[in-house]
């Protein structure tokens, strides 16, 4: 007992650790071939329940012992399913396999886990350096990484406490039960740990906010609304692991005082919500939430709130709103939630990587979280990479890292030996960079003195084709559609943006457009109440200061430099290359447009041509005589002969 | 009493009062329309009121400060008036122009804060874009306008501080926001006392009350007139 009257944390967690222990080393004992395999919800989405039944059967058929470890996602989403296969008898190393699905799962239990050939020509890498077989340690993509957050994902069940206690989880908790709040919370501020929701804001100093704010009662509030597209961090965490946010939670509600909390996700994660309520379950009933924590004073209760999805409700005030049934609009700050909050207690709210960052920080010390990333930035950031990249997918890579290495080392570069043209980064907030700027390293300053910003982490990589003026729209629409309405700025002015833009790529451009863009960007930004506001012109200004040509060649040239502007590009056939007789376009044209020139080559009708450039796709590579144009008025007359002699023409053809 | 600055001018006002509402107090007027006296968090949702505040590094919409002793505020700076012109033809641009026709004329804050700003009620700059239906005639004793609402929700706060629950409320979202009657799945027997509070504190003609002809449920003050159905 110590001084309080409470039982010692340290005890009670031990009886709960050797449980979790004796599980995990009965599991390890087992000689069993392990299968683990990614379930949450880009594995499945790739096939992952086909790949896991695919097993099954072949376990019956064949007759094999093995077992089936269900993990989370391990980040490698360009090539899910994946699964590691632990074959000890075999004398291989476990071996990691991408894209399987049911076929492959089958082939590889007849061949590896039968008869003990690991099919070479499919393994992806090991996962342990060893003389047989390339180690996945030796892909970029695996070894410049350093997982922080992510650490447990794809490792751990995340349906089963036990393996995550197994592998060191809840003894952050067990270490923050024994330290006064104060204690805690100074260790948070040691470690610099700074919001991973966006602005970047030092968690420490927003716990100690709350905790000497007046009133009993605290509340602290995980935020996974994660709306932004392209963005699913935060779901992936709770789906893989998610112990680990929950821990942080916990750990947050002791330094600041409170005895609930809740964890906001969205209604359309469904796995998500699933697999949180579970955990809180399953934490509830060791006794590491709910009364008398660990044997200690602290009482914890977490709920799980289902938001309906709307982007603003990620904005800390207008969360607030919705839980307490209000129509989700922010409200002006002050007061800040941290003073006044969540049905007027002062309120924590931290988004699910900031808490998930907590857990490892009180479990190796502010210390060793400072050694990572940089100093005003320290430790890991989690980007989706998505766009023209090789492997997309999720990366948790220390702060300081520049975008060249990013984008070129981990994620493998851009595909089909297209250049690099520009990365969107930030989601819809953020900014679109140009290639001077690759060597930013990563972290919130300097992507925000850049005009980006770090934001959520989306990352889009964008190679020659793409065409900035039409990313901004889409960026635009996508803010624009989500502002709430309440402000003038944002509700009217987004509006005005959008309508601008798409004029521009519509090929309607006007003398002036570039500079009301500016000066309409630059007052929503200054104008707005909450960051919604403040952030959507940033695509707008961001690719205006960059690819300022770029607008210019739309208005005054009617011309798209990427040739993606429908209205501004022309397809024509280049008859040099055309070969006589082929007639791969003229099937695929969805408006049979081509015709057959004089000299059995083709010919598009521009009056016909609706622009898909379905021709350019089928047109065999051998001839690649598909041309496409900015402005259409490149494209060379090409005669279309009179309706008769086109009959004659495929009469040739046919006869010949 | 807390003492500071405004425009150069010394002015007294209670610590913690709202700093638009000492300044109209005293005669200093600064472009407003969603602020209603004696609100306690006020929603600061026109964007219109901006001054600047030395100190902050940006313009702050006035009904967002508390006076405070010493402070020194600036309500015709550059960027202040950049920010109200920009607004106030942000309004305008999703504005159907007709005063004459407009119950509201003359007593209208927009035409109060163009004259003001030196600002032309049609934006030049802007496309126009106006919304459908032109009036929404749900409600037994109003008519709404949403191509004359500014969205400043001064009616949604006003009944709401009325009545036990507002009767008004936002609806949709976004660009394409408005506001809407609420209380009643048949809003003929909406519970709306007539009080029309809401009319009165509506700075422009976006609310008004129907002619007595075309009530689709007798006010209480003419009780005795033979309900019109709602014209669909
Ligand atoms: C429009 C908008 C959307 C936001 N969406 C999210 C979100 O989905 N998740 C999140 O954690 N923070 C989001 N934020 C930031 C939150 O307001 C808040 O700053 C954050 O949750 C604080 O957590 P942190 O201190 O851990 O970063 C959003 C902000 C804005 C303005
Ligand atoms: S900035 Fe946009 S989202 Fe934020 S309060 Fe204003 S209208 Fe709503
Ligand atoms: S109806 Fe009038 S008071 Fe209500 S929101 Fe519109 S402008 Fe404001
Ligand atoms: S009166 Fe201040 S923002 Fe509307």
């Amino acid at each position: 007992m110590n001084r309080m009257g409470n039982k010692d944390p340290d005890q009670v967690f031990d009886v709960i650790y050797k449980e979790a222990e004796r599980r995990n080393n009965e599991f390890l004992a087992d000689p069993a071939p392990k299968i683990h395999l990614g379930m949450a919800t880009c594995c499945v989405a790739s096939g992952a329940l086909e790949t896991k039944k695919g097993f099954e059967e072949a376990f019956a058929e064949y007759h094999v012992e093995a077992r089936i470890h269900t993990v989370g996602c391990m980040g490698h989403c360009y090539a899910g399913p994946f699964v590691i296969i632990d074959h000890p008898a075999s004398g291989f190393p476990p071996i990691m396999y991408n894209q399987v699905d049911a076929g492959k799962a089958r082939m590889l239990v007849k061949s590896f886990l039968v008869d003990g050939d690991p099919q070479l020509e499919y393994v992806y890498g090991a996962m342990q350096e060893n003389d047989m077989l390339p180690s996945v340690m030796e892909f970029s993509r695996f070894n410049k990484e350093k997982r922080v957050i992510l650490e447990k994902c794809g490792v751990i069940d995340p349906e089963d406490i036990y393996d995550y206690i197994a592998h060191g989880g809840y003894s952050s908790l067990v270490k923050a039960l024994k330290l006064q709040p104060e204690a805690v919370i100074q260790e948070i501020q040691k470690s610099g740990l700074r919001g991973r929701g966006g602005a970047g804001f030092p968690t420490g100093r927003k716990w100690e906010f709350a905790r000497q704010a007046p009133g009993q009662e605290k509340v602290v509030i995980c935020n996974a609304d994660e709306g932004d597209p392209g963005a699913y961090m935060d779901r992936l965490i709770l789906e893989s692991n998610p112990h680990q946010v929950i821990e942080g939670l916990a750990i947050a509600a002791h330094a600041v005082g409170a005895r609930k909390a809740v964890i906001y996700v969205r209604a359309e994660y469904p796995l998500a919500v699933k697999t949180v309520t579970k955990a809180i379950h399953q934490a509830t009933r060791l006794g590491l939430l709910g009364r008398h924590i660990l044997g200690t004073g602290f009482d914890l209760e977490i709920d799980v709130f289902r938001g309906s999805g709307a982007f603003v409700c990620g904005e800390e005030t207008a969360l607030i709103q919705s839980i307490e049934g209000y129509r989700g609009m922010p409200q002006h700050r002050p007061p800040y939630p941290a003073i006044k909050g969540l049905f007027g207690y002062p309120t924590v709210i931290n988004n699910v990587k900031t808490l998930a960052s907590v857990t490892p920080i009180i479990d190796h010390g502010a210390d060793w979280y400072r050694q990572i990333g940089t100093e005003n930035t320290p430790g890991t950031a989690i980007f989706s990479v998505v766009g023209n990249v090789v492997h997309a997918g999720l990366v948790e890579i220390p702060m300081g890292v520049t975008l060249r290495s990013l984008i070129f080392d981990i994620c493998g570069g851009i595909p089909n030996n297209k250049k690099f043209k520009a990365v969107q980064i930030g989601g819809p907030s953020g900014g679109c960079l140009s290639e001077e700027f690759l060597d930013t390293p990563i972290d919130f300053d300097s992507l925000t003195a850049t005009g980006a910003m770090m934001g959520s982490g989306g990352m889009v990589v964008m190679d020659e084709n793409s065409c900035m003026v039409e990313v901004s729209r889409y960026f635009l629409d996508f803010t624009q559609k989500e502002s709430c309405g309440k402000c003038t700025f944002c509700r009217v002015g987004t509006h005005h943006l959008l309508k601008i833009l798409e004029r521009i790529t519509k090929g309607e451009g006007r003398d002036g457009d570039i500079e009301l863009l500016e000066t309409l960007a630059r007052d929503i930004k200054a104008g707005s109440l909450c960051g919604l506001g403040k952030t959507a012109p940033n695509p707008v200004l961001t690719s205006i200061r960059y690819f300022r040509k770029e607008y210019e060649a739309h208005i005054y040239e009617k011309r798209c430099p990427a040739l993606m502007c429908r209205s501004m590009i022309g397809y024509y056939i280049d008859l040099e290359k055309c070969a006589r007789g082929c007639d791969a376009c003229v099937a695929v044209c969805p408006v049979d447009a081509i015709f057959t020139t004089r000299n059995r080559k083709k010919g598009i009708d521009q009056q016909l041509c609706v622009k898909c450039g379905e021709c350019m796709a089928a047109c065999p590579p051998q001839y690649d005589a598909v041309r496409r144009v900015s402005p259409p008025s490149l494209v060379p007359y090409v005669e279309k002969p009179p309706q008769e002699e086109k009959e004659k023409a495929d009469g040739e053809i046919s006869g010949g | 009493m807390a003492k500071f600055l405004v425009d150069n001018r010394e002015i007294e006002a209670d610590e913690g009062t709202i700093l638009l509402q000492a300044c109209l107090d005293h005669g200093i007027y600064i472009p407003n329309l969603c602020f209603v006296k004696g609100m306690d968090h006020p929603s600061a949702s026109c964007r219109m009121c901006f001054v600047e505040v030395e100190g902050e590094r940006q313009p702050v919409p006035s009904c967002t400060v508390k006076v405070k002793d010493g402070i020194v505020v600036k309500t015709d700076t550059p960027q202040v008036r950049q920010l109200q012109r920009t607004a106030f033809q942000l309004l305008m641009s999703v504005h159907d122009v007709d005063c004459a026709n407009c119950p509201s004329n003359k007593k209208c804050e927009l035409q109060r804060i163009a004259k003001f700003l030196k600002a032309p009620l049609k934006p030049r700059a802007l496309e126009i874009y106006l919304k459908e239906p032109r009036i929404d005639e749900s409600h037994p004793f109003l008519d709404y306008y949403p191509n004359r609402c500014v969205l400043c929700g001064r009616c949604v706060y006003t009944c709401g501080q009325r009545n036990a629950q507002s009767f008004l409320a936002f609806s949709k979202r976004g660009f394409n926001t408005v506001i809407s009657f609420y209380g009643a799945a048949d809003l003929s027997t909406l519970d709306c006392p007539n009080c029309h509070a809401c009319v009165d504190v509506c700075p422009v003609g976006a609310l008004v009350l129907k002619e007595p002809a075309k009530r689709t449920v007798p006010a209480s003050s003419d009780l005795g007139l033979t309900p019109k159905p709602l014209e669909v």
